[in-house]
């Protein structure tokens, strides 16, 4: 009887033991005087992670912002901006260069092709539309070079003029990056205003990209004023020039909307969002300069060849010559004498 | 050449704010900034801690990492500082810093910030050492002088340790052995990827 009872008082013992083992924590043991740990209950470091990705609490100045004592996501934040951005934000860009370097040199430029309508003028864009796109598009491209600087300014520019002058380039692109933002806002929405009425997507769309918009065969496909290319262009605009607002005027009012986690993946967003719109900005200046003769009077005139406008977007100009046969659509001087 | 840390040991940590105190008279900081705060956690529960924080002067320094115009350096005693007059006040140390530590005055519209002001463990900038531009832009440099920084110097229950890493560690430890617990150093392991094992 002895024994089994001696062995269940050690059984009970280790149970016992082994149970304070898992509940107490480490630091809950007396001092070596036998005192209790005043702070035996208290929170620590472990145990706060272990409940949530950041720690915080409270603090006794106006600052909200300085109640949190930890936050690791900044690890995070750094390794997307330095590890992940320069190598996303290179490729996207060089990657469309280099594409566009691949088109000129097999395809080559899209040439004008020459008829008896050729030296006629139609208006194209009006002084209004023209302001918005030119508006928008300076904007975008200091906007862009400025964003740019954030990235690779101090890989690529600051060894080549010194930390003082990159700086000082640095200081006033920023402030560039953030007055200018505002006109570019306004520029979305005017374009969204003015063009949104010809980029609704419809069954001519479908048509002109199954016949790869005239870029793979000899023959054009019907367009109306926007060609389906020029819609995605539009859409594509539009979409990103709101998402880059939103994220760009959350980062304009620092930690109004959001709190710092907050504020990390909003430039995350902004940032990633710009080397795509970059990149694929760079295409639509390509298409409409250098890749297409004829194509730049649109935007620079306004007015563009009547051949040039037959070819590309017929059923407009079929529409336009309907309903102004000789009026003020047709360019000064140039109407043949009928 | 010493590795300078800060040290908050939490369970002498009464949140009396002196540190921040004496942080913003020695160095003139301006009104809205801290380079340093008390933040309590579990405030009125039980359980509640206070934690002294600061720049950590963190190993690898996220904020020097992200900087966009490289405006951060560390000294030969391992202070991570920064120079205002490369800083353009972007303001991503501030998104990086595990501890909240850039500060920015606010300058003008569009919540556009000035120069980055920062914990410096009161040794100055990279100004010359102890002159009138170097305290005008940094504070003083107590460091310069032989002194360490005054927020733990003046803690009145040296609950906040500065110096060496090691020392502190070591001093740490002793207090933890001497009394039976401790709740371990704060920010350790997020700045410098180590823990004080006792």
């Amino acid at each position: 009887m002895r024994q089994p009872s001696h062995l269940g008082t050690l059984a009970m013992a280790a149970l016992v033991w082994a149970s304070v083992g898992l509940t107490q924590p480490a630091h809950a043991v007396n001092a070596p005087d036998g005192a209790p740990n005043p702070t035996a209950s208290s929170v620590n470091e472990d145990l706060l992670f272990r409940q949530a990705p950041t720690i915080g609490g409270r603090v006794s100045i106006p600052d909200a912002k300085a109640a949190n004592l930890i936050q690791p996501q900044g690890r995070e934040w750094r390794d997307f901006r330095e590890s992940w951005l320069p190598w996303i934000g290179g490729l996207a860009i060089l990657g469309m260069i280099a594409a566009l370097a691949l088109f000129y040199f097999t395809r080559g430029r899209i040439r004008l092709e020459h008829s008896e309508e050729s030296g006629r003028k139609l208006l194209r864009f009006n002084g209004f539309e023209r302001f918005t796109h030119w508006m928008t598009a300076t904007c975008f491209i200091v906007l862009g070079l400025s964003g740019l600087n954030y990235i690779f300014g101090k890989r690529l520019l600051m060894p080549l003029i010194g930390p003082d002058a990159f700086a000082a380039l640095s200081q006033w692109a920023k402030y560039a990056h953030v007055y200018l933002a505002w006109p570019f806002m306004l520029g979305v929405v005017f374009m969204l205003v003015v063009w949104v009425r010809d980029n609704i997507p419809n069954r001519i769309d479908v048509q002109w990209i199954r016949q790869g918009g005239g870029f793979l065969g000899d023959q054009h496909p019907h367009a109306e004023r926007f060609n389906a290319g020029q819609k995605v262009v539009f859409w594509m605009v539009i979409g990103f020039g709101f998402a880059m607002s939103a994220t760009g005027l959350v980062m304009l009012f620092p930690f109004a909307a959001t709190d710092i986690n907050g504020m990390q993946i909003v430039q995350g967003v902004h940032a990633l969002i710009g080397v795509v719109f970059i990149a694929a900005i760079l295409a639509h200046i390509y298409i409409g300069s250098l890749g297409m003769e004829g194509a730049y009077d649109a935007m620079g005139s306004g007015e563009v060849d009547l051949a040039w406008a037959k070819v590309h977007h017929d059923l407009w100009v079929k529409e336009q010559l309907a309903k102004t046969a000789s009026g003020p659509q047709l360019g000064r001087g140039q109407v043949p004498a009928e | 050449m010493a590795r300078m840390k800060f040290l908050c040991d939490a369970d002498r940590c009464i949140e009396c704010n002196a540190c921040v105190t004496a942080c913003k008279n020695e160095h003139e900081v301006p009104w809205g900034i801290n380079r340093r705060r008390v933040i309590t956690l579990n405030d009125g529960k039980p359980g509640e801690r206070s934690v002294s924080m600061a720049c950590m002067h963190c190993t690898d320094a996220p904020c020097a990492a992200v900087c966009p115009v490289n405006c951060f350096y560390t000294t030969a005693d391992a202070v991570v500082l920064h120079s205002k007059d490369l800083c353009i006040g972007c303001g991503y140390c501030f998104y990086a810093c595990p501890f909240g530590a850039p500060q920015y005055p606010r300058v003008g519209n569009f919540g556009s910030r000035g120069k980055m002001d920062k914990c410096t463990y009161c040794s100055g900038g990279p100004e010359a050492d102890l002159s009138t531009i170097e305290y005008e832009k940094y504070g003083s440099n107590r460091l310069a002088e032989g002194k360490l920084p005054l927020c733990a110097e003046m803690c009145s229950t040296k609950a906040l340790l500065a110096g060496d890493g090691e020392m502190i560690a070591q001093i740490y430890k002793e207090r933890v052995i001497k009394r039976g617990y401790g709740s371990g150093a704060w920010g350790w392991k997020t700045a410098y990827r180590e823990t004080i094992a006792i």
